[in-house]
């Protein structure tokens, strides 16, 4: 698409001129603000860009049409004049009770798709009443320790109109299992739910580390939650791979980029050498990135990403359908770019993330609130936050033309660069035998750190600028609202448990807790397993403690 | 001959969330200060970081928690310290902790408290301020 | 040990005080190339030992920056299983500008610990892959550890490294290449020259991070130590020991003793190395004059 071959070395020589010439005059007036300029990542980006900066770009070939291969341009041909995104907050706090009141206020306030947040302990498959727990019960997230919990959770919330995505991981097959129990009491059948598990474990070893299990028996449960999905609920997100926590681990774009597609990489091979299909369970595989605040840099991201999957899926694994081919992906705002300073200007930020959300594609989308880094958000912050995107989808007009950044040369060009790093990157990961082996030697982890060490560095030298932290910072606090969980959850999530305890079937939870031991010996599909066990109200802290009596516990390699 | 008194600061990540970035980068800062810094990892209990504390005769014992349980667990450390014999360990903090939270925590001798962006000589400075190696 | 780490005045009295109660202690020392999984290998032995109810006591030693001098000490990550487990104590050390995989006063701390009552006491060396061969003159059983897959470095492992092992542990052997490495060790090995009695250091498969070969380590250790014990050398291993261990107190002695001098020097050594150059001294007299005066002040503190 860039031209013919001699218009662009014409171009390259009449750029060089230009540099020589006007550049050099301009500068020479008002000289360049910085030694270098660099993305947030700190990648160095030209000052201009021109067709002769992407001279091997073929149209049909590396861009194409949304919806078509490479997908480069969108996942689907109707995006957003077909649906807008998913606007999907991202919540949880305090008791079952506490956070379904908040589920119903987002969805009476236009918003699409519910997103849970679990506390710690749930997370890493401990009761409330686990002397781990202590001081963590329902603080960054809602406690949830059995289907009791879950009941109270989705309590007038019909999940055939509602979808649900759960940020779980460790727990992820027994969180599904219990979903799947609260669908078939409101009559609904497993087929007919629709919602995604984070399930994404080798992030959790890479970055997030809200881990469980040793690699190998996690990759197990994983990919016997695909296999009984892909039989038995369809319309389930068996993975959501996430880059989003690579990226709050201090990873730069290419890294989050890179680890993410690794980690999708890993699954499919772990899937398909477990002898499924890959046509068969690939389309339930979707993607979860984070919305820095490097604009361009983002939106090259997801557009890369979307490339080099169709490629990837299509040339390592010969997927033929479409929907395997095809990179749909959540995002969430950064966290990590959210200051504690100032915090209404994190409302600023937002957005400028969530506008490079919506022009690279995204299918749904968490926008943050701006009291994040202080507390859990109010009720007010997480408004502004849904308004956000909802001005973007109504107001902004950005939605109405599909990839509007598309044929940038400068987007073209750093999406191309993207790309062509972060296959560096996977090529490096396959040498060293795949994402598990890497991840055990701590690779992905050292690069992370030491990222985010040198953007430190960089921020304390003021190479780059956060306003109202190192620069602009004003004196005193601005106070907005904030919303504080108190001990008393703790309280309340124990005297929960002992009456559950009390008052279910002893011994048939027993027997469930023991068939859920022999599976975890064997090798069946545990699923089946799961369900009867939460059905029988056997705690998540009950079934996992039987889980690591098998599987052993994943500790902390400490990468540095 | 204090110019070898060096000093050695445990860096502790108490608690169940897993966001070590603040605490490695907390860690890598404190060893560029010159000083020696433990590393214990992810998900401690107070008692495993007390336990460290004492064997490792630490002057300082510095903990990140970005879950909200900072209430509960950062006192507890204190409180070990001192059954232990540790009570003159300095006991820092970081993480996303509320102003009121801040006071409280300081009542209770977590004397040093950084909220997400401190620069890091800030905290080294703090450190060259408030501690000194244990006689 | 903090004092005696510090080489503070009053530490050598400690030591003396509780020299009597040393020797008692199975001092093992696990050395290796970096990220061989020396730390995963001594949590493991530490649970062996602990099944059999030895108190066990690890000093780890990583390396201080050259830039700042400060370090992390990060072996300890390793061993959270046994944070809080009373018959365990972890003491982790930095090399502060020591060669050779140890600290300066390692040995010391080791003793420490025997005094301490501590059945074995375990030494992680530094990583640097080379020349740490100080810490045989520590242990009384050393065990080099070695992966696959790190290119041809069987062969390139340094003569020294053979010499000092008393068993050697290939670890990861969950990866490929775990046998290769075996074979060739053990041609290594049958290539040297021995004389009868001379202890045949075995090769262990290990896969510490599943616990694998961990049995047949200790295995190796205990024999070693029994051999070492019963085979009539140990007279001889001792006076060898003792005369390393005295070596070592009255190198590091005379180190405490200049280093003392010189920062008492004003200015510190900026100090003198200016007032040797404005005087017109060569650096050999002005070295004597201070190892002089340090000898003074030894004679007068006593060795503190
Ligand atoms: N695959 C595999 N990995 C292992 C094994 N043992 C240790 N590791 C991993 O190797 C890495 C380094 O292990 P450490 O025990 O820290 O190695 P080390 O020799 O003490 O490292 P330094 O003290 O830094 O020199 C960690 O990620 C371990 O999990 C093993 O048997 N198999
Ligand atoms: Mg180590």
């Amino acid at each position: 698409m860039a031209g013919e071959k001699d218009d662009l070395e014409s171009i390259a020589a009449r750029r060089e001129e230009w540099e020589e010439k006007e550049c050099r005059e301009s500068f020479g007036r008002i000289p360049a603000r910085l030694p270098r300029f660099s993305t947030v990542s700190d990648m160095e980006v030209k000052a201009l860009a021109t067709p002769a900066d992407v001279p091997n770009m073929d149209y049909e070939r590396d861009l194409g049409f949304p919806g078509c291969y490479p997908y480069t341009r969108g996942a689907q041909a109707s995006m957003y004049r077909g649906r807008l995104w998913t606007m999907r907050q991202f919540a949880g706090f305090g008791t079952a009770r506490d956070t379904n009141g908040r589920y119903k206020y987002l969805l009476s306030q236009g918003q699409t798709g519910l997103s849970v947040a679990f506390h710690y302990p749930t997370l890493m498959g401990y009761d409330s009443d686990h002397p781990r727990a202590r001081g963590e019960v329902g603080k960054c997230g809602v406690a949830i320790d059995s289907l009791a919990d879950m009941e109270v959770l989705f309590d007038g919330i019909p999940f055939d109109k509602v979808t649900t995505s759960m940020t779980i991981n460790g727990p992820a097959a027994i969180l599904l299992a219990m979903y799947i129990a609260v669908a078939e009491k409101q009559g609904i059948g497993q087929d007919a739910i629709g919602g995604t598990i984070q399930n994404d474990i080798l992030k959790e070893y890479i970055a997030q580390k809200s881990w469980i299990f040793p690699p190998r028996p996690s990759m197990r449960l994983i990919v016997d939650t695909i296999a009984y999905c892909t039989e038995h609920v369809p319309r389930w997100n068996t993975i959501s791979v996430s880059g989003y926590h690579i990226r709050e681990a201090g990873s730069t774009a290419v890294q989050e980029l890179a680890f993410t597609l690794a980690d999708g990489i890993g699954y499919v091979q772990a899937a398909a050498d477990a002898g499924l299909d890959v046509d068969a369970f690939a389309p339930r595989l979707s993607f979860f990135f984070n919305a820095h605040v490097d604009f361009f840099e983002e939106v090259a991201k997801y557009r890369a990403a979307r490339r080099i999957w169709a490629r990837v899926m299509k040339e390592r694994f010969g997927a033929k359908r479409p929907d395997s081919l095809r990179l749909r992906f959540h995002t969430q705002t950064a966290g990590c770019t959210l200051t504690a300073q100032q915090p209404m200007n994190n409302v600023v930020r937002t957005t400028i993330e969530a506008l490079a959300a919506v022009m690279g594609g995204t299918q749904s989308l968490h926008t943050n609130s701006m009291d994040e880094t202080l507390a859990l958000p109010s009720e007010q912050a997480v408004t502004v936050a849904l308004r956000t995107q909802q001005i973007i989808a109504e107001e902004s007009g950005v939605p109405n033309t599909m990839d509007p950044l598309g044929g940038s040369f400068f987007v073209e060009w750093l999406t191309g660069r993207m790309e062509a790093d972060a296959l560096e990157y996977i090529r490096k990961i396959d040498d060293m035998g795949g994402i598990i082996p890497a991840v055990e030697q701590g690779y992905p982890q050292r690069e992370i750190a030491d990222a985010a060490y040198h953007y430190q560095q960089q921020l304390e030298k003021a190479e780059k600028v956060v306003v109202g932290v190192n620069k602009y910072v004003m004196e005193g606090k601005i106070d907005i609202p904030i919303l504080k969980i108190g001990e008393e959850v703790e309280a309340e999530q124990r005297r929960r448990l002992a009456a559950l305890r009390a008052g279910r079937d002893g011994a048939e939870a027993a027997r469930c807790l023991e068939a859920v031991e022999r599976a975890a010996r064997g090798t069946e599909n545990m699923m089946p397993y799961f369900i009867r066990a939460v059905k029988a109200y056997c705690t998540l802290g009950e079934i996992i403690g039987v889980l690591r009596r098998v599987f052993g516990e994943y500790k902390d390699p400490g990468m540095f | 001959m204090s110019s070898t008194r060096k000093l050695r600061i445990l860096v502790a990540k108490p608690g169940l969330d897993g966001h070590d970035r603040g605490a490695k980068i907390v860690a890598r800062a404190l060893r560029d200060a010159g000083f020696e810094v433990i590393y214990t990892g992810l998900h401690q209990t107070p008692e495993m970081i007390a336990a460290a504390a004492i064997q490792e005769d630490v002057d300082a014992v510095g903990m990140s928690i970005m879950s909200g349980a900072h209430m509960v667990l950062m006192p507890a450390v204190v409180d070990l310290l001192r059954a232990r014999g540790g009570e003159g360990i300095a006991v820092f903090g970081g993480g996303i902790i509320p102003d009121d939270d801040m006071e409280a925590l300081r009542a209770k001798g977590v004397k040093g408290l950084f909220t997400p962006g401190t620069p890091l000589a800030e905290i080294v400075d703090w450190i060259n301020a408030n501690v000194t190696p244990r006689q | 040990m903090r004092d005696i780490d510090d080489g503070m005045p009053g530490a050598v009295d400690a030591l003396k005080a509780l020299y009597p109660r040393t020797g008692r202690a199975h001092v093992v020392g696990v050395t290796g190339a970096p990220g061989t999984g020396k730390s995963t290998i001594c949590d493991r032995l530490i649970g062996s030992f602990r099944a059999e109810g030895k108190k066990v006591g690890v000093v780890a030693v990583d390396p201080s920056s050259p830039y700042s001098g400060g370090a992390i000490l990060g072996d300890r990550i390793r061993m959270q299983e046994h944070a809080t487990d009373p018959g365990v104590f972890i003491r982790s050390m930095a090399t502060r500008g020591h060669l050779g995989g140890l600290s300066a006063s390692t040995g010391d701390v080791v003793r420490v610990m025997d005094a301490m009552g501590m059945d074995v006491v375990i030494v992680e060396t530094v990583g640097v892959g080379q020349d740490e061969i100080e810490v045989a003159r520590t242990a009384h059983t050393t065990v080099v550890v070695l992966v696959p897959g790190m290119g041809d470095d069987v062969q390139a492992i340094k003569a020294g490294l053979l010499e000092i092992a008393d068993c050697f542990a290939v670890n990861k052997s969950d990866r490929d290449g775990a046998d290769k490495v075996v074979r060739e060790l053990q041609v290594m090995l049958d290539m040297r020259p021995r004389r009868e009695g001379d202890w045949e250091p075995p090769v262990v498969k290990t896969a510490a991070i599943h616990g694998e070969g961990i049995g047949d380590l200790r295995g190796a250790l205990d024999r070693h130590a029994e051999w070492a014990a019963g085979s009539g050398r140990s007279g001889q291993v001792l006076t060898d020991r003792r005369k390393s261990e005295l070596g070592e107190i009255m190198r590091g002695m005379i180190a405490k003793a200049v280093e003392r001098r010189i920062e008492a020097y004003p200015g510190g050594i900026d100090g003198l190395a200016n007032d040797v150059r404005a005087a017109g001294k060569d650096p050999y007299t002005a070295a004597e004059e201070i190892l002089k005066g340090a000898m003074d002040g030894l004679k007068e503190s006593g060795g503190r």
